[in-house]
């Protein structure tokens, strides 16, 4: 089939917005290189006229954080009838909600960090200081406070300290109404990739993460030259293969479609813990999808362009 | 196939001045500010609408067939003889006396800024700066590896006092202080002005210490009360080398600014100048020129005033009604922008992702200190948001700040832990 007309989305709303229009310009290249006509567009007031007005033959949302990753925007694209690559929005709604995800992935039989989810209002009821305390007594330290929705970092950050609990509360609760804390558990941080073949999700190489400063924020994730990939990872082939099954249950498990990425830390066991999982992998030069669709000896591009194929056969 | 990579593969090639040049995670919220939902508070942007476009369209397409020519070409180094000569017209308006062989004509007053910079400043040595400054000059302070000690200001603009000690302690330690930064007449961020007494207590300090003093005056034309102040400049014309710009007068696109020294100064800044960029656009620089030859420009510049008044009397108005107990701001006399303090335990910077999921977006006072400083303090802008938006924005951020106090007084008034220093601005953010 001659693709005509795709829609890559990027940009939108969210904290996300300037990794996502890299991703999505680095998308709508790879896709023009195949002599696919791709038009780049923002999700904004004139997005839903034009998909009715001019309707592409599918979108390729590649919008970060909120509205792309919640599943709404998918929603939308439900309603209106275009087909477009991903996830559908029922299971987007629940692996973009963190604490979801695990207790889904837990039931497949994952391992992921004990963890608590609490809306600030709990804080400001119960006493901050005594629901910290009770937080540290029954998850020990260190700990690792994240919101329990939203992408690349931010807002998050480790607790070493008990001390230190408060002010990752107040840096996270900036980014989202909830926290989750969890156990911080040492070992290599590795993300893996899953795309769908054949109607099978296959995991690509596990991308080895190593930050200087041990720790992969905003930062180190887009622009400090510090941070240090490594694919495939440095662990045990029996480690690796923890690692990919991994991801490959994770994207089942949670319904998943297309593409996703699973972010997971190995111990020095080799016992493989789940993290949280991506529904619209970043896209741009320094993103882990395209480090592991290199190393896998695949191209970006046709890649892209058979995920838009699948909606057709 | 082993891969391993960074992402950014050339870090070990960098020269050591490139790591000051650090992104920061505002920066990516900066990104959401260009769309229309939010209302930005945050950028320095002039209100170029406001100009006569079709005039200023037909004057530029007339100068291009009449003198495409030279228009079109390489020019001076130091810049257009004639447009020369208007900039000192246009100084005469602050007390300035000075001749066109001692204006050099550069990319905006910030490739002055980096000019005088790169000449005077090797790696290590001390400027003195206001605390706050202005976020572009921490910039290019911080590209050439300058030491940059911040000096206290207040309502009346720089103190003198503690620009005393600072000099005095600096002395002792036997550190030498290549030059005092300062924005005296409307500042950016904190809109306060340096007063008359002031000034003359500044030079004769400055003097006092022989200190060279740079003074960057982009706002000193767009005052709401009075006649233009006096320039420090017009004062001490061998110890003030003056950066002046058309951004805020005429058009930030055009990218004309100039820089006013010494003659021996001017000789070096015309060679770096060259280096840097060989010649600054004849075609901005003639736009320039052919403006002030033939448009009632200081008419327009009037009318620039009465914009930014209303403007400022609106957020001012805002400020008064809605913000909750505890926030102070300045109340500028001119220029484009309020320096708002947020009450005990609170912090900017770690409230921006919540102005922004609220629409409202700010500048972080942590932007306008070298050194870690400006966490209770964020920069509002009134230049470019029309009145009705200004007053929205106020709305929303006193909103954010309401629910700010809310988690002080549930954590405590702790703040997140926190790596930044000094960032290059974005020009949303400049």
């Amino acid at each position: 089939m001659e693709l005509g007309h795709i829609v890559v989305l990027a940009g939108g709303l969210s904290y996300e917005r300037e990794v996502s229009l890299r991703s999505g310009r680095r998308v709508t290249e790879a896709l023009r290189a195949l002599d696919i006509p791709v038009e780049l567009r923002d999700a904004d007031s004139t997005l839903l006229d034009s998909l009715t007005n001019d309707p592409p033959d599918a979108v390729f949302p590649v919008l970060h954080g909120a509205a792309g990753e919640d599943g709404s925007i998918r929603d939308v694209l439900e309603l209106i009838g275009v087909p477009y690559v991903g996830a559908r929005p029922d299971a987007c709604r629940v692996a973009w909600d963190k604490p979801t995800a695990k207790s889904v992935v837990r039931r497949a039989g994952l391992n992921t960090p004990a963890s608590v989810a609490l809306p600030k209002e709990v804080f400001h009821d119960l006493g901050a200081a005594s629901v910290l305390d009770q937080i540290v007594s029954s998850l020990g330290l260190p700990l690792f406070v994240k919101p329990t929705r939203g992408g690349s970092a931010l807002g998050a950050s480790p607790v070493r300290d008990a001390r230190e609990l408060s002010s990752a509360m107040v840096g996270c609760f900036a980014y989202g109404d909830a926290a989750l804390v969890e156990q911080y558990v040492e070992g290599t941080e590795v993300s893996v990739s899953v795309i769908e073949r054949d109607g099978e999700p296959y995991a690509l190489p596990a991308v080895e993460i190593v930050a200087a400063g041990g720790l992969y924020d905003y930062t180190a994730r887009y622009d400090a030259g510090d941070t240090e990939f490594i694919t495939p990872a440095r662990l045990s082939p029996e480690a690796a293969e923890r690692a990919t099954d991994a991801a490959v249950t994770a994207h089942r498990a949670l319904g998943l479609r297309d593409l996703s990425r699973t972010d997971l830390i190995v111990d020095a066991a080799g016992e493989v813990h789940f993290l949280e999982v991506n529904v619209a992998p970043g896209m741009t030069e320094t993103s882990l999808l395209p480090r592991a669709v290199s190393v896998a000896g695949l191209d970006l591009g046709p890649l892209c362009r058979d995920l838009i194929l699948r909606r057709f056969t | 196939m082993k891969q391993h990579s960074r992402t950014d593969a050339y870090t070990d090639r960098y020269a050591a001045r490139a790591a000051g040049m650090v992104p920061s995670e505002i920066r990516a919220l900066f990104s959401v500010v260009s769309r229309p939902e939010i209302v930005s508070l945050a950028g320095g942007a002039p209100y170029v609408s406001a100009l006569p476009l079709d005039v200023i369209g037909d004057m530029i397409g007339e100068l291009v067939a009449g003198k495409g020519a030279e228009v079109l070409q390489y020019g001076p180094a130091q810049g257009d003889v004639h447009l020369r000569e208007r900039i000192c017209e246009v100084m005469a308006l602050e007390g300035v006396q000075a001749s066109a062989d001692d204006v050099v004509v550069t990319v905006g007053a910030q490739q002055a800024l980096d000019l005088v910079t790169k000449i005077f400043v090797d790696p290590g040595d001390v400027v003195l700066a206001e605390a706050p400054s202005y976020v572009g000059a921490l910039g290019t302070f911080a590209a050439y590896q300058a030491d940059v000690v911040h000096v206290p200001l207040d309502e009346a603009g720089l103190v003198p006092a503690a620009l005393r000690e600072t000099l005095e302690r600096l002395g002792k330690e036997g550190r030498r202080v290549k030059f005092l930064y300062t924005v005296p007449t409307f500042q950016n961020p904190a809109g306060v002005t340096l007063t008359t007494a002031r000034r003359a207590q500044i030079l004769e300090i400055c003097a006092a210490h022989d200190v060279l003093v740079i003074e960057d005056n982009p706002y000193g034309l767009l005052g709401f009360d009075h006649e233009p102040m006096r320039a420090l400049r017009a004062d001490d014309a061998d110890r003030v080398i003056y950066l002046g710009s058309f951004s805020k007068t005429i058009a930030s696109g055009l990218r004309v600014g100039w820089v006013l020294a010494p003659h021996a100064v001017r000789a070096k800044l015309v060679l770096a100048a060259e280096s840097a960029i060989l010649c600054p656009s004849n075609f901005s620089q003639l736009a320039v020129r052919e403006y002030l030859a033939t448009q009632p420009w200081q008419e327009q510049i009037k009318d620039f005033r009465e914009l930014y008044r209303e403007r400022r009397d609106t957020m001012l108005e805002a400020l008064d009604q809605l913000m909750p107990d505890g926030c102070t701001w300045t109340r500028p006399a001119g220029g484009f922008f309020v320096w708002l303090t947020l009450p005990e335990g609170l912090d900017s910077k770690a409230m921006a992702p919540r102005a922004i999921a609220e629409r409202v977006a700010y500048v972080p006072g942590t932007g306008f200190y070298a050194d870690g400083g400006g966490h209770r303090q964020m920069r509002l802008s009134y230049c470019f948001p029309e009145p009705h938006r200004i007053r929205e924005g106020v709305r929303r951020l006193a909103g954010v700040i309401e629910q700010e106090l809310r988690l002080r007084d549930t954590f405590g008034g702790v703040r997140p832990s926190d790596t930044d220093g000094v960032h290059t601005p974005g020009p949303d953010v400049v």
